[in-house]
């Protein structure tokens, strides 16, 4: 990373992509301590997170306030049940078991795996093993949600579920979320902002609307294809707008042909 | 060509994975097995090479029965790339990584040398070539686990997942890359859940569901109908839902990328010019 600059509001859904290796990845681990406590580097500059100073902190006493998804739920999952995985970082944190049970019933709810509730995590299919490392999260009350590609292994339809179930909570408890992604197709129209890295560096940061440009294109962004669409026909010449999401791309160039 | 007649699999106390499934893949082809998370996809590809053998059924490469060979000997014409590049890096450097192979299979250092060096270039690698694959990104190590395979040249390359944690110039490149092979005439079946990426590439599709074969056709036959692609978890390309949106103004069902729905958009649009500067018949 080199000289990045970035600051993100309570509530904000930011999504936050770039080619591989422009140091998403190394920008989300700062958040939570992991770097410099468990990766060696030369860290310098500010870091603020949830209106604590992050240098000086151990991950274990940021994780209540920032909480970690990570690309493969099988590396977050190893009990013995869902229920027990959700409320593994809770036991480990010392709530009281009343309180704890209240989290975890919560959390389970908040993800829609509540029913999967006392099936082994292996049991389950990959958008499900997601949703329940979403969850042991979750019980852990953060403010902060960082999300580091987290539909990779899922199936479209799984990925599409899992991020409407992240964008509900966004909504509904005013967590603040950053979401490493490349499957921008997926996720755009949930973002209130599109923070794009290219070699360690904040290149673009903006709405999604406004980010998704010819820049963008050249940096190696993969556009959701109807905004490239739209990208392709003003290089022909059209006088059209830049829309992130099939309805909106529908509406506009139904407009363009009937014109 | 590879065939799989019947074939029926389960994991030692798991449900049967495949279930009689049936399929020919013909030298030269490109081929996309796609469908939902558990589908079977991994452990039909994983027979491929004989590292899976069928409980019932029977898989041939090139008419041979993967029964009767090992797995060191169909992997010199089966190459199959896993989807998480760490079960098979273990070298200390890229340009080492890439010549195991090679050195197994008995090259002379000449020509060790030589492929090394033409796959390092080809996938974008030639600065890391000294490095340990373990310090590279996701992205980049899994292009070292594709090229640790390519180096030997299979006549069948299967790739599981090629395109995860790929970055959209990767992902564009990969494509180049496997036209480049398909033209060669090698045979590439890929395993992917990437829609969008299919639709650029239009390879045939096999959809798997269940363990079976529920789907089978062009891209462009299989990625627009609406029930089978729910069927298998996937959803339909971005462009395919925005031209189903339009047919009533007559978008083509067919379409499936966004290159391809600008030529229909500006045929349309020069069409309502001309249409508009006819002169009006007296």
């Amino acid at each position: 990373m080199e000289n990045v600059s970035i600051s993100i509001e309570k509530g904000e859904f930011v999504i936050l992509t770039g080619p591989s290796g422009c140091g998403k990845t190394t920008l989300c681990r700062c958040l939570n301590g992991l770097i410099p406590n468990f990766y060696s580097g030369d860290l310098t500059g500010d870091l603020e997170v949830d209106g604590v100073n992050v240098s000086g902190k151990t991950t274990a006493e940021l994780a209540s306030h920032v909480g970690f998804v990570f690309q493969n739920p099988e590396n977050q999952l190893f009990s013995l049940s869902v229920e027990r995985d959700v409320g593994f970082g809770l036991e480990n944190m010392g709530v009281p078991r009343e309180e704890a049970i209240e989290r975890v019933q919560w959390a389970m709810r908040a993800t829609g795996i509540f029913d999967l509730r006392e099936k082994a995590p292996y049991e389950l299919s990959g958008g499900q093993q997601q949703r329940a490392a979403i969850a042991g999260i979750l019980a852990m009350r953060p403010n902060i949600l960082v999300l580091d590609e987290p539909t990779s292994f899922l199936d479209p339809k799984s990925a599409e579920e899992i991020v409407a179930v992240i964008a509900k909570l966004s909504d509904d408890i005013g967590l603040t979320t950053l979401l490493v992604e490349h499957r921008l197709d997926i996720v755009s129209r949930y973002a209130n902002r599109v923070i794009v890295m290219d070699s360690g560096r904040v290149e673009l940061n903006g709405a999604p609307s406004e980010v998704y440009n010819d820049r963008a294109r050249l940096i190696g962004v993969g556009l959701p294809r109807v905004t490239m669409l739209f990208h392709l026909l003003r290089t022909e010449g059209f006088d059209v707008t830049n829309p992130i999401t099939v309805e909106q791309a529908s509406v506009d160039l139904r407009r363009l042909l009937t014109k | 060509m590879i065939s799989i007649q019947n074939v029926t699999f389960h994991y030692p106390d798991g449900p049967d994975v495949l279930q009689g499934t049936n399929l020919e893949i013909h030298d030269g082809e490109f081929v996309a097995i796609m469908g939902e998370n558990g589908a079977g996809k991994t452990t039909l590809v994983k027979m491929f090479n004989g590292l899976l053998k069928p409980d019932k059924g029977t898989i041939t490469v090139d008419g041979i029965n993967t029964r009767k060979k090992s797995v060191a000997q169909l992997s010199r014409d089966v190459g199959l790339i896993f989807q998480n590049p760490d079960n098979q890096l273990f070298a200390e450097t890229v340009a080492q990584e890439l010549a195991f192979s090679l050195r197994n299979f008995g090259f002379s250092e000449d020509v060790i040398t030589k492929r090394v060096t033409s796959i390092l270039n080809t996938l974008d690698l030639e600065r890391y070539e000294k490095s340990s694959p373990f310090v590279l990104s996701g992205g980049e190590r899994k292009r070292v686990a594709l090229g640790a395979i390519l180096v030997w040249d299979p006549k069948h390359v299967i790739m599981d997942e090629p395109t995860i944690g790929q970055d959209y110039l990767q992902k564009d490149r990969l494509r180049n890359f496997i036209m480049q092979l398909v033209s060669q005439g090698k045979t590439i079946v890929i395993v992917t859940h990437d829609v969008e990426f299919v639709a650029e590439c239009k390879p045939r599709v096999v959809l798997l569901s269940h363990g079976k074969v529920i789907g089978d056709g062009p891209a462009t036959t299989i990625l627009t109908n609406s029930t089978l692609v729910q069927q298998a978890s996937l959803v339909l390309p971005q462009i395919s839902t925005l031209m189903k949106n339009l047919t009533d103004l007559g978008a083509p069902s067919e379409i499936i990328d966004a290159y391809a729905a600008k030529d229909f958009v500006v045929a349309r649009m020069s069409e309502k010019v001309q249409a508009s500067t006819r002169p009006l018949k007296s």
